[in-house]
């Protein structure tokens, strides 16, 4: 079995399946947890308006604003430019398109009445190159910022090196450089199946956990009258 | 040389050279040359390899090839034999003393086994070992004989003899066919076999004939096998992938697919990735040279390309799903590890909370 074959079948599937079993495993796993039982009078009736914490954590504070710019600015650079090379290339949505069919059995165009739209090669690139350059800034921060530095640990490494190896190797793919493509292609998908296996044991996790913590605790707050 | 297979316009094929034998034909200086130069850009030699290459052929004898077919279905020697630089026939009796080969050879019987043995024996050390079809090595090769001799014993004892070997074909250069699942015979690639000899690759569903006259034009210009890749194959002809030489690339690259075989994008030649086609990973010269004298290839004729240069092409899915598509797994596969994963966070959840309770009590 040579290095692709190996990549796009049982490669990916154990990479699939450890990744369901993880991410479950780790959101039933939190759900379930007895929540600390408050005994105090709520200070506000309506708790659910704590919700918009998800919404208000999402954006600086003004106090902060000029020391925390730079960091939210990259953030949100490398997040937007990784998703809509995920999510906007059409061999991945191919992909996606595929497992939906898989799993619940209609067509992704049947239930939306859409087709999933795309962009060309050369504006995935663009976002890619974009995505890798916030990435490596924001690592080349994390390493000058002494205060970052002390609070980092491998997780934040090895997280930040499996999200920038599917970009950088997908990069190389399209462009055919450094290796024959079935090799390069194959590298791809390897690293793509690293961040599965990984993504649910490390702080990817928070791509799934990082909503339903704000909302919780600021419906907490609401509750307990702090301010928003 | 058996006289089964004696060219019919020389009777010293032997001491005749390849330039003498065209001059006889009347083939003019001019022509060999043009013919030359195309093979060396075809190649990707430099343009003053041209000359080289029709000196070295001009003053060449013709080598004895011996051509095997095994587990084959002739679509191999179909293909060669519309070679058109050179033709085929230009080629037997202007490049190569073929001195074997089922297909073409008059001989038959006994009479052809005994030509092989004397090619065998005359040309020992010289000669090239063609071979197309996979070698069956199942009930030690019983699987598919010849004149009541296996073709793995064939092989093994040709191969002692021979200057070189060249794996004609997919089945010969990676099993093809025959070695798909299950494999019943044991279907082996010339390579698994011999260990000892050089083999050149020249994997295709048929191969694309130019590859093979090319080889040989090597063989005989430079007394030595071309530059190969890691699967043995010729760079010159198997360096790019269809897809980076494909004409259509430009719509791929601009996000234009036809999305059914007779829709408008099919219509209007836009890419075919999402019907199936293996152009990305599929190495092999059929964008450039193309076929029937360069008049098209599948993938200008509406087709997606099959991959079929490639080992176990036979094996990796669908030709019609995206390459992309079908190798996640199953449905099934997912809800079970969903309900695996569900199980061991509330298992998880029970323990943390028992663990509360524990501490709540003071244990």
């Amino acid at each position: 079995m040579d290095l692709l074959t190996f990549a796009r079948g049982p490669g990916l599937q154990w990479a699939v399946t450890i990744f369901v079993i993880g991410v479950l495993w780790k959101l039933v796993g939190v759900i379930l947890l007895r929540a600390k039982p408050d005994l105090s009078e709520p200070r506000n009736p309506s708790t659910w308006k704590g919700l918009r914490l998800i919404i208000t954590r999402s954006w600086p504070r003004k106090e902060f604003l000029r020391s925390t710019a730079f960091t939210e600015v990259l953030g949100y650079t490398f997040h937007i430019g990784f998703l809509v090379a995920l999510l906007f290339y059409l061999p991945h949505i191919l992909f996606f398109e595929d497992v939906f069919k898989g799993v619940l059995g209609v067509n992704f165009q049947q239930v939306f009445g859409v087709q999933w739209p795309y962009f060309s090669g050369g504006v995935i690139n663009f976002f890619g190159a974009v995505t890798v350059a916030a990435l490596i800034a924001v690592l080349i921060h994390r390493i000058v910022s002494p205060v970052k530095r002390l609070i980092s640990n491998f997780d934040d490494y090895f997280s930040w090196f499996v999200t920038i190896a599917p970009v950088v190797t997908g990069m190389l793919a399209y462009g055919h450089v450094g290796a024959p493509y079935q090799t390069l292609i194959a590298v791809h998908l390897l690293s793509m199946e690293l961040l599965l296996v990984w993504f649910p044991f490390g702080k990817l996790m928070h791509a799934f956990t990082v909503f339903l913590s704000r909302g919780t605790e600021g419906m907490q707050f609401e509750r307990k009258g702090a301010s928003l | 040389m058996p006289d089964s297979m004696k060219p019919r316009d020389a009777g010293d094929a032997h001491e005749a050279t390849l330039g003498e034998r065209l001059a006889a034909r009347g083939v003019s200086r001019r022509a060999f040359l043009k013919f030359a130069s195309a093979l060396a850009s075809m190649m990707a030699l430099p343009p003053s390899m041209g000359l080289v290459m029709a000196q070295a052929m001009a003053q060449a004898k013709r080598p004895s090839v011996l051509w095997f077919p095994f587990q084959e279905c002739t679509g191999c020697t179909e293909s060669i034999t519309r070679s058109h630089t050179p033709t085929i026939e230009g080629m037997i009796f202007d490049m190569i003393s073929l001195d074997y080969h089922e297909t073409l050879m008059a001989a038959a019987g006994h009479q052809s086994e005994a030509a092989r043995e004397q090619a065998m024996k005359d040309n020992a050390g010289k000669y090239l070992l063609l071979v197309d079809g996979s070698v069956a090595t199942g009930l030690d090769g019983a699987y598919s004989t010849i004149g009541g001799q296996t073709n793995l014993s064939w092989l093994t004892e040709a191969a002692k003899g021979a200057a070189a070997i060249i794996a004609v074909g997919t089945c010969a250069s990676f099993g093809g066919i025959p070695k798909a699942n299950p494999n019943p015979t044991g279907a082996r690639a010339v390579s698994d076999v011999i260990k000892d000899k050089p083999i050149v690759n020249i994997p295709g569903c048929p191969p694309i004939p130019v590859v093979l006259t090319g080889v040989l034009a090597h063989f005989l210009t430079f007394g030595s096998l071309p530059e190969l890749d890691a699967l043995g194959r010729p760079k010159a002809f198997f360096g790019d992938t269809i897809h980076d030489r494909c004409y259509r690339r430009p719509f791929y690259d601009q996000g234009l697919f036809a999305k059914t075989f007779d829709d408008e994008g099919a219509r209007n030649g836009w890419c075919l990735y999402e019907l199936g086609c293996k152009g990305p990973v599929t190495y092999n010269a059929c964008a450039t040279v193309k076929w029937n004298a360069g008049t098209s290839f599948p993938i200008q004729s509406g087709h997606g390309c099959l991959g079929c240069s490639e080992p176990d092409f036979w094996d990796k899915g669908s030709f019609y799903k995206a390459l992309p598509v079908g190798q996640w797994g199953s449905a099934a596969t997912l809800g079970g590890a969903a309900a695996v994963g569900v199980a061991v966070g509330a298992a998880a959840a029970y323990a943390a909370r028992r663990r509360q309770d524990k501490i709540a009590k003071g244990d």
